[in-house]
C-alpha cells in the first residue's frame, strides 16, 4: 500500500464491466512527507475520498479485492482516508 | 520481502472494512548498509514493530491472505512479517 493526494475526478461514462457506478479519482502518489513520488494515477475509490484528501491505496491485484464484485479490471485503489502520519 | 525501517504510524478513521484493527506504519525500504532505498510505503503491522525499528516485509497479497484468515477477498498488500536484530553482509 501507499500514500497518494488526490488531485481530481475523471468522469469515463463508458467502462468495462463490473465497473459501473465505480468512482475514478486522479491520484497523486507521495511519501510521508507529501512529496510527489512518480506520476499521477487514476484510482478506484472505496471511501468516499475527495479533491485534496491525504488517502492510502493498495495496488495490483489486491486493488480488485477492495471491490464488489472483486474480478474487475483495476490497478490501483483507494482504501482509506489517511488523518494523520507520525514522522 | 523487503528490509525496512518502520518511519511511523499512520491514522486513518475512514477505511476498507478488512482495515479494521489493523495498526499501519509507514516504511521505508532499506539497502544491504541500512540506508534509504526507494520510497516509502504503507504497511500492517504483525510484529508489534515500533518506530525506527528495522522490519522484514511482506509485499504480496497471497502471503498476506494466509496470515489474516481473513478470507480470500482481503485489499491488503503489504504486512511488517518480522523485526530484524542484524544483518551480516559478509566482507
Amino acid at each position: 500500500m501507499y500514500l497518494g493526494i488526490v488531485k481530481g475526478t475523471v468522469v469515463a461514462e463508458r467502462k468495462a464491466s463490473g465497473l459501473e457506478g465505480a468512482k475514478i479519482l486522479l491520484v497523486q502518489p507521495v511519501d510521508e512527507h507529501q512529496k510527489p513520488t512518480g506520476d499521477l494515477q487514476a484510482a478506484i475509490d472505496t471511501v468516499q475520498a475527495g479533491p485534496g484528501d491525504l488517502v492510502y491505496l493498495v495496488g495490483s491485484r489486491e486493488a480488485a479485492l477492495a471491490l464488489t464484485p472483486s474480478f474487475v479490471p483495476v490497478d490501483a485503489a483507494i482504501v482509506g482516508i489517511v488523518d494523520g502520519v507520525a514522522t | 520481502m523487503k528490509c525496512c525501517r518502520v518511519v511511523g504510524p499512520l491514522w486513518a478513521a475512514v477505511k476498507h472494512p478488512a482495515f479494521a484493527r489493523q495498526t499501519l506504519l509507514v516504511v521505508q525500504p532499506l539497502d544491504e548498509h541500512g540506508k534509504d532505498a526507494g520510497a516509502s510505503f504503507v504497511a500492517i503491522d504483525r510484529a508489534q514493530a515500533g518506530i525506527g525499528d528495522k522490519v522484514i516485509v511482506l509485499t504480496e497479497g497471497n502471503g498476506v491472505r494466509q496470515i489474516l484468515q481473513q478470507g480470500d477477498q482481503v485489499p491488503i498488500r503489504s504486512a511488517i512479517v518480522g523485526i530484524v536484530d542484524a544483518v551480516d553482509i559478509g566482507s
